[in-house]
């Protein structure tokens, strides 16, 4: 994966995009190969070391959110840095809380939040502890089409402007089309690579794909 | 949908575990119960059944204070002994083929200088008369029958103590130590232990001497001649009988025996039955409880069968076969552990050195219908609220994300209620405690009740405080585990209901312990209090045992010792006053010196001046009875003498009570009175008061009486409290049994939380958690809802121990902060426990669930 750019990972259900990503980010372990992240192999380290690994270096958006409901919505943001005991730099969680819209929803509890606020509470969350890569499983799959379309601007601006490593694994075409490069999975193997796609390109190529 | 509800219990198996755990143990110890006395009944009634055999009639002396029934004929040195000359008598009748008498007493057995005893049971001392065998139930097993002097010892006993034939051992009854030759050893003929009990025989004429029955016998045993019913046999006695005996079928006296062992046996029954009774009452809570969660946890299971046209009906049989199938596994797993606990009881009891008899174990079909019955029938009662929310799932949560369950009524409807509940609850025990004339077991009933509708609406309104509680009691939680800890807490708080519930089955334990402390604390104050007013002597002599009687010889015995300035004994035995049988003491003129009384009427000089007719009474007493000075008393003693006696004084004794009963005479009125006057407590005062030498002094002077106790005043408080102690810890430990069947209900939902939060268990991990924070996190949930519980609990047992003791005067309003604070340890050490198990399942859910599980 490129530092500073924007990976998608697709491929039709089954092609093994989420195994690739879980061992990316340290969530499995392969049978064979390794994955170095800023020059350590995490597939040697332990539950313990791995655990801090993604706590200190990786973040994560999930398809379905994950707030914890009885939290607010700052809560929920500062969650990771709390569970590592650390206080969060201020000057850049006010800067996250800019670029994800959130000043005014700080203190909402999820059940309180829009959909598309609560994946934003979720990417801050992730940014707020400035991981090396930060990983998305589907992040618009449980979104309506205005507030997937805020969550990839998010996503695509988080990476122009503060240089972070992203990796999106989606299944949505129009999602994908903001990546600045897309790997291409079936029956667990790369098939095709594409660089600055359009959504057209992409739809091309799964369609190629399925038809095979 | 039967096998639907079975394959569902059998995919949900940790969870039916768990849940049938809560019942098991309530279970147990109703099976337990069961198969223990039983076993003891059974083993009682083969030991009276050999003490009588070959005897076609007894008999005894007539208790006059009883009405029909009469104590066990010679077992019991209490029953009024009769002239030995109706021996002859009786042999000469024509249908007489033998006849044998008896005296027994409470001999103790003195080796090495200290008397023989295990544990609290009986010294048994009789008479054995080697010339008619066929009466006896002891067989000769070494050495030979006694002689004048000699005694015959048990071999459990002889064992135990290394006492062997020709032995010389020290022998003290109703006077000092005699020596006496064991002559032989005896084995009592049935096949069952006798219990801890010692066994002593002696010739007649020893045995009159020892236990003070010059001349006098306490049965005579009967055989008729061949053909000769026992029932001609006893019309035949009956004319010769002179008052104050009886006479009884051998089959009856075994029969009367025994039935005086089983009413202690059945008092002892209901009691562990009640504890039995409070652990179900518990363990319906976590039933509850945790069917409540499972049924939730299913809702959407629910919805698709609905869709899938099961009606209401179906969805409530099919909860309730649920209940009923975890019920009965419950009830005969239950059953079975009862009946190894049964069998563990005995082994440790003999363990400790106290012997139960025991023939056997029993088990009778009873205790497994009763067992399997309460087991399924508790188990299906508290499905009954979970299993009708479930029947009001609609088809539609089927294909809704995040589908909850309906809750049946609306909060505040709810609300009232539970408060209506506990107003009623609280009224049923202040009606129970204040209204006057419900007997013991009115008292009791209304209590019972009244307590078990405020555990229930107590548990249904702390859903309202958990959020608050949770607040404060996650404070240490937070402090210590810092975010972690903040999660714990917001866990605990996310669904108030469910801490709440979870929370009530603690608390229930807790507000009992915390009552039992109080009343405990409160009784012992008292009694302090009252030792401190009253006495003002220096050493008080009582049994080892501190509360059998002494032979009367102590008292004059110690009196003699060197700086004695003076003794006064409390005799006390049981007379008939004002129609019923009470408590009657009497004191030496002395007493005056060693207890200081506060009197309403009349003065300390009355203590010096009862005389021969004079008595004194409390203000209680006075009051119920309406006595002034000057009013005269009769009573009845047991042997049939009616006294009379007139009002000198009365007295107001402390809150904590005196050692007299309603009316108090002299000793000396009280000797001629009563057949075998022996003394409660002997009070001393002495030059120099209390010190190393004196306590000496006394204790030389008493080497003949090694069941004497000299002990200070420190001492003797401490001595009188023990028992009440050990009372506290027994029910200590039957409660306890409660707390851990509130911890498994805490274990439960934990689990089922940790089930529900999986997917956000794993986006913890996934962020960042290890493992070893969150079993942190569980840890401090268990925690902060163990402690939710034990606060409310001991609130709650706070209030419930201020309503008893504004009722009974002998206990005081005492908060025992020392037993709170360890309870409230105890407590978190549940929670700890408690949260192992699920703290190590949550542990080891993998970060992948968060993503993947659905």
């Amino acid at each position: 994966m490129e530092r500073g750019r924007l990976t998608g990972v697709m491929g039709p259900s089954g092609s093994g995009k989420s195994t690739l990503m879980h061992i990316l980010a340290g969530l499995d372990r392969p049978t064979a190969g390794t994955v170095e992240l800023d020059g350590t192999d995490i597939t040697k380290l332990d539950d313990d070391r791995l655990t801090k690994l993604r706590r200190d270096h990786i973040g994560f958006v999930f398809q379905f959110f994950n707030l914890l409901p009885m939290l607010d919505a700052r809560e929920n943001m500062e969650l990771p840095l709390a569970i590592a005991g650390e206080r969060p730099d201020s000057e850049w969680f006010d800067q996250v809380v800019e670029q994800t819209r959130l000043g005014d929803r700080l203190t909402h509890r999820p059940s309180e939040l829009s959909g598309g606020q609560q994946q934003r509470v979720a990417i801050a969350r992730a940014l707020l502890n400035k991981p090396s890569v930060l990983f998305a499983d589907e992040p618009t799959g449980n979104l309506d089409s205005s507030a997937s379309g805020e969550i990839l601007d998010l996503i695509r601006r988080s990476v122009d402007e503060s240089g972070q490593t992203v990796v999106m694994v989606t299944h949505d075409p129009y999602a994908a089309a903001i990546a600045d490069r897309i790997l291409f999975l079936e029956d667990g193997r790369l098939v095709r690579e594409m660089t600055d796609p359009s959504s057209d390109d992409i739809i091309g190529v799964m369609k190629e794909l399925g038809a095979q | 949908m039967i096998r639907f509800s079975l394959r569902g219990l059998a995919s949900r198996k940790l969870r039916s575990v768990l849940t049938a755990l809560a019942i098991v143990l309530g279970v147990a110890l109703v099976s337990g119960t069961y198969v223990l006395t039983d076993s003891i009944t059974k083993a009682f009634d083969s030991i009276f059944q050999t003490v009588y055999r070959g005897t076609d009639a007894t008999i005894t002396g007539r208790n006059a204070l009883d009405n029909n029934a009469s104590n066990v004929g010679g077992g019991d040195s209490r029953t009024p002994s009769f002239d030995e000359a109706l021996l002859a008598k009786v042999r000469a009748l024509p249908d007489v083929k033998a006849a044998i008498g008896g005296v027994a007493g409470e001999p103790h057995l003195v080796k090495n200088g200290k008397a023989i005893a295990f544990g609290g049971a009986p010294n048994l001392g009789f008479s054995v008369d080697p010339k008619y065998p066929q009466f006896s139930s002891l067989k000769l097993s070494k050495g030979s029958w006694p002689g004048p002097n000699q005694v015959v010892v048990d071999t459990g006993t002889a064992k135990h103590k290394s006492i062997h034939v020709g032995d010389s051992i020290g022998v003290q009854a109703e006077g000092p130590i005699v020596q006496m030759k064991v002559a032989g050893l005896v084995k009592f003929g049935s096949a069952g232990s006798l219990g801890g009990a010692t066994l002593a025989g002696f010739d007649i004429a020893t045995a009159q001497a020892l236990f003070n029955k010059k001349g006098k016998l306490d049965d005579i045993r009967v055989a008729a001649r061949t053909g000769v019913s026992p029932q001609r046999l006893v019309n035949q006695i009956k004319p010769i009988l002179p008052a104050g005996t009886q006479v009884n079928t051998g089959e009856q006296q075994a029969q009367k025996a025994a039935d005086s062992t089983n009413s202690f046996l059945t008092f002892f029954k209901t009691f562990l039955l009640a504890f039995a009774g409070i652990a179900l009452f518990v363990g319906s809570f976590v039933i509850a409880n945790s069917l409540s969660i499972t049924i939730a946890q299913r809702t959407r299971e629910f919805a698709t069968l609905r869709t899938l046209g099961a009606n209401r009906r179906q969805i409530l049989r099919a909860v309730l076969v649920e209940a009923f199938v975890i019920g009965l596994l419950a009830a005969v797993v239950g059953l079975f552990v009862g009946f190894l606990l049964a069998k563990g009881l005995f082994s440790l009891f003999d363990a400790v050195g106290f012997t139960l008899p025991n023939s056997g174990i029993v088990f009778e079909a009873r205790t497994a219908i009763v067992a399997i019955l309460v087991g399924v029938i508790v188990t299906v009662a508290a499905s009954l609220r979970p299993a009708i929310r479930a029947t009001r799932v609609q088809p539609i949560e089927a294909v809704r994300e995040g589908a909850t369950l309906p809750e049946t009524s609306t909060p505040r409807r709810r609300f009232i209620r539970a408060l209506v509940l506990t107003v009623l609850g609280f009224a049923a025990i202040v009606y129970g405690l204040f209204k006057p004339g419900l007997g013991t077991g009115g008292v009791l009933g209304w209590m019972g009740i009244g307590a078990l509708m405020v555990f229930v609406g107590v548990a249904l309104l702390s859903a309202r405080w958990v959020p608050a509680l949770a607040e404060v009691l996650g404070w240490p939680a937070v402090r210590i585990g810092g975010a972690v800890g903040r999660l714990a807490r917001e866990n605990a708080r996310r669904n108030p209901q469910r801490t709440a519930s979870t929370a009530s089955a603690l608390m229930i334990g807790l507000a009992l312990v915390t009552l039992v402390a109080m009343l405990a604390a409160g009784i012992i104050s008292n009694f302090k209090g009252a030792v401190n007013s009253l006495f003002v002597g220096d050493y008080v002599v009582t049994a080892q045992n501190n509360f059998s009687s002494l032979p009367v010889k102590v008292g004059d015995t110690v009196a003699k010792t060197a700086g004695v300035t003076a003794v006064a004994s409390v005799r006390s035995d049981e007379a008939k006053i004002f129609g019923s049988k009470d408590q009657l003491t009497a004191v030496d003129p002395t007493i005056g010196s060693t207890l200081a009384l506060k009197w309403k009427q009349g003065s300390q000089a009355v203590l010096s001046s009862l005389g021969e007719d004079g008595a004194f009474t409390d203000d209680g007493y006075a009051k119920d009875h309406h006595l002034h000075i000057g009013s005269p008393v009769s009573f009845l003693t047991p042997t049939g003498k009616t006294v009379n006696v007139t009002i000198k004084g009365i007295f107001k004794p402390p809150a904590g009570g005196s050692p007299f009963g309603p009316i108090t005479i002299s000793s000396a009125l009280f000797d001629r009175s009563f057949q075998l006057p022996e003394n409660m407590f002997t009070f001393i005062k002495m030059q120099g008061g209390e010190s190393e030498a004196n306590q000496a002094a006394l204790e030389r002077q008493l080497n003949g009486f090694p069941n004497a106790k000299v002990q200070n005043k420190s001492k003797f408080v401490d001595n009188q409290i023990s028992g009440l102690k050990s009372t506290l810890n027994i029910l200590y430990v039957l409660l306890a049994l409660s707390v851990i069947v509130s911890l498994f209900g805490i274990v439960n939902t934990l689990v089922l939380s940790v089930f529900e939060r999986t997917r956000e268990i794993g986006m913890l991990r996934a962020v960042g958690m290890t493992r070893r924070q969150t079993r942190r996190m569980i840890r401090h949930e268990s925690v902060i809802t163990a402690l939710i519980g034990t606060v409310t609990g001991i609130a709650l047992g706070i209030v419930l121990g201020a309503l008893l003791a504004a009722r009974v005067d002998e206990i005081n309003f005492s908060i025992p902060v020392g037993s709170l604070i360890i309870f409230v340890v105890a407590a978190v050490i549940v929670g700890l426990i408690a949260a192992i198990f699920p703290a190590r399942r949550a542990s080891r859910l993998r970060p992948l669930e968060a993503l993947s599980y659905e």
